[in-house]
This record gives C-alpha cells, structure tokens and sequence, in this order.
C-alpha cells in the first residue's frame, strides 16, 4: 500500500456570479464526488458587479485539495477560487447565536462567561439571554460547551468568513 | 447596433444558431418547443433531422460533432423530452463532445407547479453537462446562446443545457450578435507553461524507455494535433499507445503504434506502459480502464501529463510534470524546443527498448482460433477491416460490450475523427444514432455501426431514421446471442452463474431490417463472411446484418478489475491466479 496521505483543513474562498444555481453547482460538485463540506457560507459582496463570495472549509488529502480547487475553477459561473490556507496567513471567524435560558446563580455566571469571550447580549428575559459571539471555530466551541452546563437552549451557528492578511484582495 | 426589436424568442433561437455556424439539428418535437418548430419551419437554412426518441438525437449530435469537428445541437421538449435526452447528454460529457442541446420548459409563470411534461431541467442536467442555463428574459436569450456555444467548444469540450419557456419562446426582444456577446467568466488556459515544457523535453530527450500515451483529448484539439503528435512520435522514434478514445489520433499502420492500451488493450502496450521510465501522456485522463490496479500502475516512470483541463492532472495518479494546455499549442511547443535544442533520443537506450517491445509484440496477444466451423467474432471484424482496407472515407461506430473491444483491436485507423464510441459512459444504444449523425455529416461516406444484438435493440428504432433521411448507414450486428461482455465477466468472475445474460426472444433481424424498409442479410457460416460484406457495402440503402458468431468467445487480452497491467490475461488457456479475488469483484 502507498504511505497514507495526511489530511488537512482548508479553507477557500471563491469568487461567483451571483445567479441561480450557482451555489447548487458547488454543493453538487461536492457531493457527487465524495468531497467534505465543513461549512460554507456566502453573500453577495459585489452587487453592482453581481459577485458573491462563497467561504469553504474542507478537509482531505492534500490531492484531494488539489482537485476541489481544479474542479470549483472548471464551474463556468466561478471567478476566482483562492485556498487561504495554501497563501499565507488569514483571518477566519464565526459567529453564533446562542440562547441560554436559567435563573439565579447559572444566569449570573453565563453572564460573566459571555464577558469573558467578548460576547454581547442580543436578547435578554428575566429567565434567558440570547447571545451573539464572533470568534475562531474553537473559540465558539469551547463558550457553547460552557453554555451547555449553564441551560443552553438554542444555538444557531454561521460557517466561517475568511480573509487574507495584509494588503491583498480576491 | 445590429439590433431589431422585433424578433421573438423562437426567432432569436433560429437566427443565433445560422449565426454560429448551425446548418443541421437533430430533435423532437413536443409541446413547450413548438414556436421553436414554427420557426424552423418558415426557413431552409437548418436542417432538422426527426429522431425517434430524444436519447438518440443527442448520440447522433455526437455522432456528428466527433466526425465533423463541429458542435452538435439537438432540439427537445419539455419533461420527458429532456430526461430521456440526460443519458445522452452524460455520454457527451464523459466523453468531452461538445453539444448544445436546446430544451423546452413550460411557460414562466408555471414554472415549479408540476405542470404538464414539466420537470426541473436544469437541476436534472447540472451533473450531466458541463454547464446548463434557464432563459427567464427574452433579452438574454441570444447572449445565453452564444455563451452556451462558446463553453461547449472551448475549454475541454461538453454539453449545455439552454432551458427555454414557451413564452420566452413566444416574447419579443433584441438579439445580439456573438461578437456583442463576451463571454463574462470562464477562459481555458490553451497555451501552456513554456518552463514545464522545456521540463518536458529535457525529460523525454533523456528517457531510456519511453512511451507516448495519446487520448481523446488530440482528436477534440483538432486535426492539425494528431498531425504534430505524428510528427514529434517520429522525430522521436518513441512507440506510441493509445485509449480507446484516441483511437486515430496516430496512425495505427504505422510501426511505433503498440496499439490500444487498457483493460483490452495489446500485451505490448500494457508491458510498455508498466516498463517504461517516461511516460508522455498527452490528451489522456489516467482512466481506471486504463490504469487497472492503481498502486501498481507504471511504479517506475516520471510521468508527464498534458490536458486542457486542470482538473484530469494529478486526479488518479500524481505526475512529475504537468502540463495545462491545448494538444496542439503544447505538441507545437514540444516540437519546436526539441528542434531548438538539437534533441536526439539515447539510439543505444532505445534500440535496446524496441527489442524488448518487439519481443512483447511477438506474443500476437490479438490471434484467435482460426476455424471453419463458426464465424469467430474477431474474423468478420478482420473480413471487414479487409474490404475497407484503403478508403478514406470509413466511419465507423460501435455500442458497448465485447464487439466494442474487437472494433477497437481489429479495425485500425489511420486518421481521426473516424472511431466513435461511448467511452466514458459505456451506453449502450449509443452506435445507431452515432452512425446516423456521421452520416449526416459525411454524405458520401461509408458509416458502419459495429453492434451486438443486445445493444443495438436499445435505440433500433432509429432505422427509421436512417430510412426517412436516405442514410445508407450499415448495422453490422456480430450476434453471438448472448450480453457477451457480461457473460464474459461472470464466466470468469462468477462462477458461470450466467444470471440474466442470456438473450432470450431475439428478433430475427433479416426480417427487421425489412420491416423497417432496409435490407437484411445473414451470414451462419465462415463461407459466407465476405459476400454478405461485400453486399452490404454495395447496398445504398440502411443494411442489418447479423453475423452469427461463436456464442463462447470471449474478448482478450483482458487486465481483470483489480489487477495491473503485467497481469494479463492472455487467452482462455489462462486462468485468475486467484478465483474471483473479492478486490476485483468489486470494481467494475
């Protein structure tokens, strides 16, 4: 057997037409040949051009990387398709909504812990907060497991946007 | 602006097709397409050919695209008229021909309530063509049209997909001529990396055992590259192999042609593959037919890939030098730095690889019994590669399964665009229609489908067809009464369980030619080989001939799934080393 190749995150950006179907072509691609969706979000980020930006996070072999990038550049409605991870550093966020519901102690203490991670109270009852965290995948991560232990009701979670440092575009 | 308001959608559709080039179109008609039809109607500069089921316009707009070098366009309705048209079209795809297929969808506003003959076309078709479009604004339809022409063409070639409603069809707006029309994102790289190759060259200059790997992907560049690949393969003296749909993109009479490579490939050209040091290959996409076990695919050589699309390299099997390009900018390329650079092949290297080939190539992996007794399969296709023998003007076609592979060993071809197959896919059905549209485009040409009697009842009633249009295009049916290549599989893979493969109720072919207005004829024994060939071609009308040929005879050499290509079957005498090993079973 060949030596096992490792597998790795990437995260790519991809420059669309903003048309119907074009997100159904790169979903599709990625289904009908097996690839990993780790999450993918896009908006338009040009409207008098109709662009949109799609942001993917996925994993495989570093051949399989190569052809979900041959295969995205191939799609006639595609532009420009850039693995952020291969060029250098970049910034990736998320963000989440996260409902907490609970009262006395467990209220105060999310409430300190949301503190802590920077995140802002969006929504608030006497029994519940809703709150709105931006940060890495882990950072989210590791506030919604403590949420959990604090009468975590509701999550609802954004894939990543991402960005190259420093002077450069898409 | 070469602008009239006045036209509507279904004129539109009409004068963009004149306008690239369109003079013939294959189709049928339906409900949501028949402004369309009115259109065609009122005008004789395109010429539409009335298939019998939609499957067939599309492999007969194959047919014609591969033998003419030009787009082949196909006009369909709605609903079913575009399923049945989606095998078609994955055909194309899989096999890079460009086509445009025009569909018809119910009106606009109707869109999305299961109307009648109504279904998602486009959702339907994005994994079956390379690019497909839903028109909703009349204004846009000649802007879609050209564009869809343009990714067919350019680029490796495929199949698009132009929706249109029926009031679209029917709507008045402006067309745009294809020069107003740029095409906004996709440009395939045709020129290549000159560093890569200069890489190349330096590469095959100093190879010690050498081989060119040649695929689908010369014929699709156009005439112009089979001519260079000729050129450079004899500046080199390399030998030269090639996929089943590169087939005439090098000479096959020629003394550095090893033959067709793969699963039934020569013994030469599958040895050739797994010694040599360098491998060139141009055009070609590393197909599991062709590759067998993939870990024990060519262990030993530097490989260097040429393709138009970035997508084939480094997909099966990772390479050494790629290269993204057009067959024949990079060939033209190849030429000139090895001119450039004074390179000449290591003669002592290659004298001795030559004899090593040789000694392969003494094998005759491709004899058979010869016998009087019953017409063997591979004889007929050899009485027929006799009376073709120095015509130019020979296309020929197959379906799929065991006479496909003996068309493929046994007729050889000196030129591209004569061989048309289903490669990629494997449809069966595919060869009638495909026939029919080579003959369309070669009136004066001899086009013979090379069939087996179970495939070609999968679109026979495009005799009609070939009866409506005066196309003398022959069947030449090698009927061994049985799904050869299936019974062939599980003779050797399971067990002489001969589940389902069997063709039971046959029809008597003689009499269908007649039923459908052609000519029939027969041939049962050795005797009779040669004058049924000899009629069919004389006859310039459709012909079916049913060859009866041995029931048992089975397609060698044979690479089973799973194993590499020095572990080939040779002959019946040669058994699987292990009894259906489960690896192999699975692959298909």
């Amino acid at each position: 057997m060949p030596p096992v190749e490792p597998i790795e995150r990437h995260t790519i950006s991809v420059l669309v037409d903003n048309e119907p179907g074009v997100l159904a072509r790169v979903i599709g691609l990625f289904s009908g040949r097996g690839y990993n969706i780790e999450s993918l979000t896009v908006a338009e980020v040009n409207p008098e051009q109709a662009l949109s930006r799609i942001t993917i996070v996925t994993s495989g072999t570093p051949m399989i990387i190569e052809q979900i990038k041959a295969q995205l550049d191939r799609l006639v409605p595609v532009h420009r398709v850039r693995d952020l991870t291969m060029e250098g550093p970049f910034i990736e966020r998320e963000m989440a909504l996260v409902k907490v519901a609970g009262t006395g102690e467990k209220r105060v203490e999310a409430l300190r812990i949301a503190d802590i991670f920077k995140a802002r109270v969006v929504d608030a009852t006497i029994e519940s907060f809703v709150f709105e965290i931006t940060g890495t995948a882990d950072d989210l991560t590791r506030f919604i497991e403590l949420m959990k232990q604090l009468g975590l009701v509701d999550i609802s979670r954004a894939g990543a946007v991402a960005m190259s440092r420093g002077t450069g575009g898409l | 602006m070469s602008t009239t308001p006045t036209l509507t959608g279904a004129e539109i559709v009409i004068k963009a097709l004149r306008d690239q080039g369109v003079d013939t179109i294959f189709g049928y008609p339906g409900g949501a397409v028949l402004p369309i039809y009115d259109a065609l109607f009122k005008q004789n500069h395109i010429r539409h050919i009335l298939v019998r089921h939609e499957q067939a316009a599309v492999h007969a707009a194959e047919g014609y695209a591969r033998s003419s070098g030009k787009v082949g366009v196909v006009l369909v309705t709605s609903g079913p008229g575009a399923t049945n048209a989606v095998t078609g079209l994955v055909d194309a795809l899989m096999d890079s021909i460009p086509i445009v297929c025009l569909t018809g969808q119910v009106p606009t506003h109707l869109i999305g309530n299961d109307a009648f003959q109504e279904c998602d076309t486009t959702g339907i078709t994005r994994p079956a063509t390379k690019h497909n479009y839903l028109v909703k604004d009349v204004n846009q339809l000649a802007r879609t049209l050209h564009e869809g022409f343009y990714v067919a063409k350019n680029g490796r070639p495929g199949p698009v997909v132009i929706d249109i409603p029926k009031d679209i069809q029917f709507a008045e707006g402006t067309y745009k001529a294809p020069a107003e029309c740029q095409p906004k994102s996709y440009r395939p790289q045709v020129r290549p990396d000159l560093n890569k190759v200069e890489e190349a060259v330096e590469l095959i200059a100093n190879a010690k055992r050498p081989i060119f790997y040649v695929g689908g992907g010369v014929i699709n560049s156009g005439p112009i590259a089979s001519r260079l690949l000729t050129q450079f393969v004899r500046m080199t003296g390399y030998p030269c192999t090639a996929t089943l749909m590169g087939l005439g993109a090098y000479p096959a009479s020629d003394k550095q042609f090893l033959g067709m490579l793969g699963m039934h490939g020569t013994y030469e050209a599958n040895l050739a593959m797994h010694g040599c040091d360098v491998m060139i290959n141009i055009g070609a996409r590393f197909d599991d037919r062709v590759t067998g076990k993939l870990s024990e695919f060519s262990p030993g050589s530097r490989k260097i890939h040429v393709d138009i699309d970035p997508s084939s390299i480094n997909k099966n099997v990772r390479v050494d030098v790629p290269i993204v390009g057009d067959a024949a900018h990079v060939l033209e390329d190849m030429i000139r730095v090895w001119k450039a650079r004074a390179k000449r092949a290591d003669q002592k290297a290659l004298a001795e690889w030559w004899k090593q080939i040789e000694f392969w190539r003494a094998r005759d992996c491709l004899r058979y019994e010869k016998t009087d007794k019953v017409i063997k399969p591979q004889f007929a296709l050899e009485r027929l590669r006799a009376a073709i023998a120095g015509r130019d003007d020979v296309f020929i076609s197959t379906e799929v399964g065991q006479h496909q592979m003996w068309a493929a060993q046994f007729i050889p071809f000196e030129k591209p665009n004569r061989w048309l197959t289903s490669g990629g896919l494997g449809t069966m059905g595919y060869g009638l229609p495909a026939a029919i549209g080579a003959q369309i485009a070669n009136p004066d040409a001899l086009c013979i489908d090379v069939a087996g009697e179970a495939s070609i009842l999968m679109n026979i009633q495009e005799m009609s067809t070939a009866l409506q249009y005066r196309l003398p295009v022959k069947v030449f049916i090698l009927n061994n009464q049985w799904m050869g290549m299936v019974r062939q599989w599980q003779q050797l893979l399971h067990g002489e369980r001969y589940s389902e493969s069997y063709s039971e109720a046959l029809p008597d072919f003689v009499k269908l030619a007649d039923a459908f207005g052609g000519v029939g004829l027969r041939a049962t024994k050795t005797s009779e080989v040669d004058d049924v060939i000899k009629e069919m071609i004389a006859i310039e009308r459709p012909v079916i001939v049913d060859m009866c040929v041995d029931q048992k005879e089975n397609c060698f050499p044979m690479i089973p799934g799973g194993k590499a290509h020095n572990e080939m079957l040779l002959g019946p005498d040669e058994k699987l080393e292990e009894a259906t090993p489960e690896e192999g079973m699975v692959l298909v």
